[in-house]
């Protein structure tokens, strides 16, 4: 039966784990994603779940397994946070490039140095080019959604790609909302069947996986891996709509909260979008022309959906909860700003370094930002292109 | 041979043509140096059959006969692992004349 629980961003996924049910869920434990490993172990040992839990002994031989799982034809999943998923980082590649669907969910937490267990997109964002597609989420409800559909698009024949679904680590992971859990078989229904391709416990056919390619054809299989991945949106806006259709919440490659008539726009991901949206409201009653734009999908970047979206705007300020040392801004920041190159007529552009190693962000915070949007939009000028938000100057 | 195009391919870098690795002759890789078999030290012992990483040592009914210079890439493990008192694999130059005529 569906009905609404009251859980936290990791018991969401864990939820969402039992109802599918994979057949292999292979993970190390970290914070602040502990609890899903932790939940999903529990499920096994009450026999909630048929598939096989396997804890190795560190998350680069976690995703191993994942990888050889999902190479015998097995529906898998994992989850971890920061060091692990940096860890992981030779094993996502190799995923990616094996075009096996494997499923992450990844609580967002700070890279050290200095250690630090709080919430911050570092990891995921350093993970950005391994070839796996990203979803994000602004809270539980979409946590546990985002995880549903990411094996629907990363299973769909045309993709077949890695998926992982970020939810920001304690901000999501560690706090109760109140969630629609969608009944379980309904949940069964929608992901369906994996039908992996070439599944190594086929023993009729012949054939090698990952073997070595020189000059002669490693180029050949990059490009046909970077395929998957440009399949993937009309995928992810298919998925997104049955979604909806489904179970009444549709998800596209990002949000549009009062941006019909918004002359200023902030971009920002994942949980800080509520409290941005809030502001935007009090903005709003200010007199302020003010929207947001929150992206779902970072990879593969919307790009065109974005600048359309952005276009008609005069001030753009994107938010980034992670920094991209020596390069001209932080990722999502380079993204958009270079979606809009092609138009004409283009808004201005600021970004803004927020919420390192969980540092908070508030109403203030995104007011600070309006005020400076306004003041770009009257004179055409930006000053300063990047600057950080709460920090002790 | 006609290489495939990228859409060609099978995707995940899946190799459909098992056992193709013979049709890749790591013997292009030999630089300076190959073994020479010298019959009448060798007792067939397989040591060398055993840890050549190219499954390059010959074998003609059921006995060495020694290598198949195609897959050779001379890294030396046969020679090394050769038990026999007085070495029946001994490492030579490349333009040396091998015992069995050839030239390589």
């Amino acid at each position: 039966m569906s009905g609404f629980k009251i859980l936290n961003g990791n018991q969401t996924i864990a939820e969402a784990a039992r109802q599918i049910d994979p057949d292999v869920v292979a993970a190390y434990p970290i914070t602040p994603s502990t609890a899903i490993v932790e939940t999903i172990a529990q499920f096994r040992a009450d026999g909630l779940i048929s598939g096989e839990f396997v804890c190795p002994e560190s998350e680069h031989s976690a995703m191993s397994v994942c990888i050889g799982a999902a190479s015998a034809g097995g529906r898998v999943m994992t989850a971890t946070s920061s060091q692990g998923l940096a860890l992981m980082w030779e094993m996502l590649y190799i995923a990616a490039g094996l075009r096996l669907p494997i499923v992450a969910a990844i609580a967002n937490r700070a890279l050290s140095a200095p250690i630090n267990i709080h919430g911050d997109h570092s990891d995921t964002m350093g993970a950005r080019d391994s070839g796996w597609i990203q979803v994000y989420s602004e809270n539980c409800q979409e946590a546990y959604d985002n995880f549903i559909q990411a094996f629907r698009i990363g299973e769909h024949p045309d993709v077949l790609t890695p998926v992982l679904v970020g939810l920001d680590g304690f901000i999501i992971s560690h706090s109760s909302e109140v969630v629609q859990i969608e009944d379980d078989a309904a949940v069964k229904k929608f992901i369906g069947e994996f039908k992996p391709p070439y599944p190594l416990l086929d023993t009729s056919r012949k054939f090698t996986v990952g073997s070595i390619d020189f000059t002669d054809y490693y180029f050949e299989h990059k490009r046909s891996q970077i395929e998957g991945i440009e399949n993937s949106p009309r995928v992810i806006a298919e998925v997104g709509r049955e979604f909806g259709r489904t179970f009444g919440r549709s998800y596209g490659f990002f949000e549009e909260y009062r941006m019909d008539d918004a002359e200023l726009a902030i971009v920002v991901m994942s949980s800080a979008a509520g409290t941005g949206k809030d502001a935007v409201d009090e903005l709003r009653n200010e007199g302020l022309q003010i929207g947001l734009l929150k992206p779902r999908i970072f990879r593969p970047f919307p790009h065109e959906q974005i600048g359309e979206a952005l276009k008609k705007t005069k001030a753009v300020a994107v938010l980034d909860r992670s920094s991209a040392p020596g390069a001209f801004g932080a990722p999502l920041f380079t993204e958009i700003r270079s979606a809009l190159y092609d138009y004409d007529k283009r808004p201005k552009m600021v970004n803004y370094v927020y919420g390192l190693g969980g540092r908070d962000i508030r109403i203030e915070h995104f007011k600070d930002v309006a005020k400076k949007l306004e003041t770009i939009a009257a004179t055409g000028k930006v000053d300063e292109m990047l600057g950080y938000l709460n920090l002790r100057e | 041979m006609k290489k495939e195009t990228w859409k060609e391919l099978p995707i995940g870098t899946v190799n459909i043509q098992a056992g193709n690795s013979i049709s890749n002759r790591t013997g292009t890789w030999r630089s300076g140096r190959k073994p020479q078999f010298i019959e009448e030290h060798c007792i067939q012992c397989f040591f060398c059959w055993l840890y050549c990483p190219h499954f390059a040592i010959r074998v003609e009914g059921g006995k060495v006969t020694g290598f198949n210079y195609d897959y050779c890439t001379g890294c030396g493990l046969c020679a090394e692992e050769c038990p026999t008192k007085i070495k029946s694999i001994v490492m030579v130059k490349e333009e040396t004349e091998l015992a069995e005529g050839r030239k390589k």
